[in-house]
């Protein structure tokens, strides 16, 4: 077998021959700087968490800390356990989790709660959890093993039509919860797998003058035509940072309070002599709108080291792309990139008023233990598809 | 192409697949570092304003009003703190429903009907958007520990400390002080308003208008931390400046005196008006008006009742400052200009006798003496002291075509303003031939000048109208000879211990060039006729110890009962104020108005007269 990636990425052996104990606990191939980059992200998020959040809940100061150190402990355990898992299982159980996510979607609408007029959490014991945003890695995995799957089966133009409609199935759903941020992940992802699946350039091509066009009809024509598609708030969001002073109080109020955080930072922040976001001008400091919290106390180093964890989180995503022992770990790692991108962009680009106001969280420093959970977990099959290859390289298999 | 199965496909497609998102992810991560060095390297100063700015809100702290005292340092007005009802509008809910609810149980609380609450509220949203709505002033304590123990029930009602101001004296000089209330619109386009905002409150007429610069202090500022929401933020107090007191402002008022005149005057139960001033520098010593009010009212929203009082009754016109802004004919009075005008212009030489039949008829009209009495042969002093008109009717007649009257008439102030320091003064009015001949051309009279007209001018009747401070006036300028004081209330600022800041310097207007001697024959026709036997007034002055020179008046007025005058100057021969005082509907100006002008001299000089009025009662004026 040619594995025309793997050649060039080559590199001698880092450790022992005998099993080591990180061998033996499954972490000795780890991408260490993957590894470097969530745990650092998580850490960061701690700590802005910790400083900036002190007065947000009366009595308890480490409200927010207190459970994010929860979630991210969650989430390191869930990584690990995942990245010892062969993610290659997961093509074949695909249709078992693509039913547990359209189910969990749909379980939503029966037994969720409604938050600020949306219904997208499940109150369990000790945290809502929030199913879309661990849906986001179920459909990847899911849609990749589908992909591989119909690899055989049909022509060019059914195999996308029949990705597209898996991927907006979910989508779809999560939309109607509403939470457009969210399907608009699902809907990156979904493209995500299939680029890297091999869709042809024309069917892009025709994918994106769909959405063009549907976009238009969203935001002007349906309006115009008596039938909104969007929330109201939800346009105002999507359109307001075109012209934020235009919107001063609404919608751009919150892009304008952000702009204006960030911007105070200057190079090196204000520390605890920010105002913006400690005095509730930036709302959702905490959620999705951490990095002008960030931006503000730590200046442009702060974010600026921020922005590189991720770049470096999104090299090592592609690097592990391109290592992978099967094309379905290519999918999966392909699918988790592009996802991850989307959410990074689109959320730090609405920080900082590039980028209309979506409700994207941040990943990993975002506070929401869902999110937080499913970065990690994500980021576990990042490292399982890692292991897999330095294993198969080396001729073993960990199970 | 789609791949075929789970293996890596070879060559270079999926190369390429990753190369192009490795460039777009690049560029991605490109826009953001390059947006984020263009807001926090490139713009950081400008938002760091923006974040300092958003941040910080003002408050601005009232400033007491600085106090009015007399000259003696009584104190007439100062301030007393209240509790005011603030709403801050935007706390109400947004829900019409519940705010309608919010501000029915309000109104039910503050006892004001909703609608009129609503209008308030409206109005105040108009001219001061966003700034807290005054709901009361002055409210009790009860409500304000009924309100706060419901905070929850009245959302964004709050209490503020506010300065009133107190009179302790209630209504004395009333129309000298004058009030305190909001600044209007208009007068925030005023330059002497320039610094204030919307509900800060100036001076309303009086000298609390006139010295509103001094009295008004300068407003604290208190700079604090807030939230996104508009609410304090723990230890965020960032700039505190105190608030400056005003200057407490000394009139040359003397209560005592005003209190003796504004009594006296309330006696007789009608409409009038007094002044008393140094002739020298123009003091005021006391000036008053009847009927007065207690500016007290004003410290709160007026009722239907008190408005109607206040502004609808025109006879009684309560706020009308009938010292100044009042016009009359002043009767005999005036003789003092007639006599002036004819002793300088040649009219009349000094000793020159005529003989009084009791009545001249001049042109077919027949002008007769005051109850129809004849004086026989006449000197000045001595048609002063009686008040002959006849004498003074020859004069008019001598004086007729040439002007002489009204120019001296003017010189002496009377007929235009004589540049008090406090507003509301109007010009008068003295009658001559062009005035007349243009009204009859216009139509609004039925006839030309006449020389009847002069005639009936220099006994004070006809078409003059004038004001008791002009008068005084012209009183004061015979009196010490020749110079046009200004007449002021003003005398000086003081800080809060009472140390002089500023004395007020009131130049003269101008000089009036009158013979010594003329002046004296004048002064001395006065004295006689206040405190010689046969004078017109000796029944009310000759027991008062000091000597005067004093004038009776009586003007007949259309429509009404003849209204009473009474000029003095004292002591006598070198007369150190003039008192002016005019009854309406008094009758004979010695039975009503000298009687007023003894009370304010015996307040003044601080003796009493010897002995008791009315029994020799009063000659005609």
């Amino acid at each position: 077998m040619m594995y025309a990636t793997r050649t060039r990425n080559a590199r001698p052996e880092p450790f022992a021959v005998k099993v080591s104990l990180t061998e033996r606990l499954g972490i000795a191939h780890m991408d260490w700087a993957l590894a470097f980059a969530v745990l650092a992200l998580a850490g960061f998020s701690l700590l802005t968490l910790a400083q900036a959040t002190r007065n947000d809940v009366p009595g308890s100061p480490n409200y927010f800390v207190e459970r994010q150190a929860v979630y991210v402990l969650l989430g390191v355990i869930g990584m690990v356990l995942v990245s010892r898992v062969d993610y290659s299982r997961f093509r074949e159980l695909r249709v078992g989790i693509y039913t547990l996510l359209c189910t969990a979607i749909l379980l939503v609408f029966v037994f969720g709660f409604t938050a600020r007029g949306s219904r997208r959490a499940i109150e369990l014991p000790f945290f809502s959890f929030q199913p879309s945003e661990l849906g986001k890695l179920l459909l990847v995995l899911a849609l990749a093993g589908f992909v591989i799957d119909g690899a055989r089966r049909g022509s060019e133009r059914g195999r996308t039509v029949r990705y597209l409609c898996l991927g907006l199935a979910p989508a779809g759903l999560v939309f109607l919860q509403p939470d457009l941020g969210t399907s608009l992940v699902f809907g990156a992802a979904t493209l995500g797998v299939m680029y890297f699946g091999g869709t042809p350039w024309t069917h892009f091509a025709v994918i994106g003058g769909t959405i063009a066009v549907l976009a238009a009809a969203i935001l002007a024509i349906a309006p115009a035509a008596g039938v909104p598609v969007l929330k109201g708030y939800q346009e105002e969001r999507l359109t307001s940072f075109l012209e934020p002073s235009k919107h001063e109080s609404g919608a751009g109020y919150q892009q304008n309070q952000s702009k204006v955080a960030i911007g105070s930072g200057g190079l090196t922040g204000r520390g605890d002599k920010a105002t913006q976001t400690r005095l509730d001008f930036v709302p959702e400091r905490h959620t999705d709108f951490i990095f002008a919290v960030i931006g503000e106390r730590y200046g442009f180093i702060g974010a600026a080291f921020v922005l590189s964890l991720y770049a470096l989180l999104l090299w090592r995503a592609l690097r592990i792309l391109t290592l992978s022992k099967n094309s379905y770990g290519t999918l999966v790692a392909g699918g988790i990139a592009v996802a991850l991108l989307f959410q990074v962009f689109v959320n730090v680009g609405m920080n900082l008023g590039i980028m209309p106001i979506t409700g994207i969280p941040l990943p990993l420093l975002s506070y929401g233990g869902s999110s937080v959970l499913s970065t990690f977990l994500a980021v576990g099959v990042l490292q399982s598809i890692n292991i897999q290859a330095q294993l198969s390289r080396r001729g073993r298999f960990a199970w | 192409m789609y791949l075929r199965g789970d293996e890596i496909p070879a060559g270079g497609r999926l190369s390429l697949r990753i190369a192009v998102f490795g460039g777009v992810a690049v560029a991605l991560f490109a826009i953001l570092f390059f947006r984020l060095w263009n807001l926090q390297i490139l713009s950081g100063d400008h938002y760091l304003a923006e974040a300092k700015n958003n941040r910080t809100r003002e408050f601005r702290v009232p400033a007491p009003r600085g106090d009015i005292l007399d000259r003696d340092g009584e104190v007439l007005v100062d301030n007393r703190t209240s509790l005011a009802l603030l709403l801050n509008t935007q706390k109400l809910p947004d829900d019409p429903a519940a705010r309608h609810r919010v501000l029915a149980r309000l109104a039910d609380a503050i006892g004001m009907p909703l609608r009129k609450l609503r209008r308030r509220i409206r109005e105040e949203e108009e001219t001061s958007a966003g700034a807290p709505v005054t709901l009361r002033k002055d409210v009790g304590y009860d409500l304000v520990y009924y309100l706060e123990e419901r905070q929850r029930e009245f959302p964004g009602v709050s209490v503020q400390r506010v300065f009133v101001r107190s009179y302790p004296e209630r209504s004395l000089a009333a129309h000298l002080l004058g009030t305190v209330g909001e600044v209007t619109e208009e007068e925030l386009k005023e330059r002497r308003y320039r610094d204030l905002r919307p509900g800060d409150e100036v001076g309303k007429g009086g000298v609390e208008e006139a010295y509103d610069r001094h009295l008004r202090g300068e407003p604290g500022l208190i700079k604090i931390q807030v939230n996104a929401l508009g609410q304090p933020t723990p230890g965020g107090q960032l700039v505190s400046v105190p608030p400056r007191p005003g200057k407490n402002l000394k009139l040359t008022i003397d209560a005592k005196v005003q209190e003796a005149g504004e009594a006296a005057l309330a006696a007789h139960g009608t409409r009038g008006a007094f002044v008393t001033m140094n002739v020298h520098n123009g003091e005021i010593i006391a000036m008053g008006s009847a009927p007065s009010y207690d500016p007290t009212v004003f410290t709160k929203p007026l009722t239907q009742k008190q408005v109607d009082e206040l502004y609808r009754d025109e006879v009684l016109a309560p706020l009308t400052n009938r010292a100044t802004e009042s016009f009359y004919p002043t009767g005999s009075v005036f003789k003092l200009v007639t006599a002036v005008a004819a002793l300088e212009t040649g009219a009349l030489a000094l000793g020159e006798t005529m003989a009084d039949g009791g009545e001249i008829t001049v042109g077919g009209q027949t002008f007769q003496n005051a109850g129809g009495q004849a004086y026989g042969i006449v000197d000045l002093v001595r048609a002063l002291q009686v008040s002959s008109d006849v004498f003074f009717y020859t004069l008019g007649l001598r004086m007729d075509g040439t002007e002489a009257l009204q120019r001296w008439a003017r010189k002496l102030g009377v007929g235009r303003p004589t540049g008090i320091d406090i507003a509301g003064e109007g010009e008068g009015l003295v009658p001559n031939k062009a005035w007349r001949d243009r009204l009859y051309r216009e139509g609004a009279t039925d006839r030309p000048w006449s020389v009847g007209d002069n005639i009936q001018l220099a006994i004070g009747q006809g078409d003059l109208q004038t004001t008791p401070l002009q008068m005084a006036m012209a009183y004061a300028i015979v009196g010490n000879g020749g110079t046009a004081v200004t007449p002021h209330l003003g005398l000086e600022l003081q800080d809060a211990a009472g140390r002089v800041l500023r004395e007020f310097k009131f130049r003269p207007r101008r000089k009036v060039a009158i013979d010594r001697a003329h002046a004296e024959a004048i002064l001395e026709g006065l004295h006689d006729a206040a405190q010689a036997p046969g004078g017109t007034s000796y029944g009310v002055f000759s027991g008062f110890p000091i000597p005067v020179a004093g004038k009776t008046g009586t003007a007949e007025r259309v429509g009404q009962a003849d209204q009473a005058w009474y000029a003095v100057l004292a002591p006598y021969p070198n007369p150190r104020i003039v008192t002016v005082v005019t009854v309406e509907e008094g009758g004979f100006g010695a039975e009503s108005a000298a009687p007023v002008a003894l009370r304010i001299l015996e307040a003044y000089f601080g003796r009493k007269a010897g002995r008791s009025l009315g029994d020799n009662g009063g000659s005609p004026g």
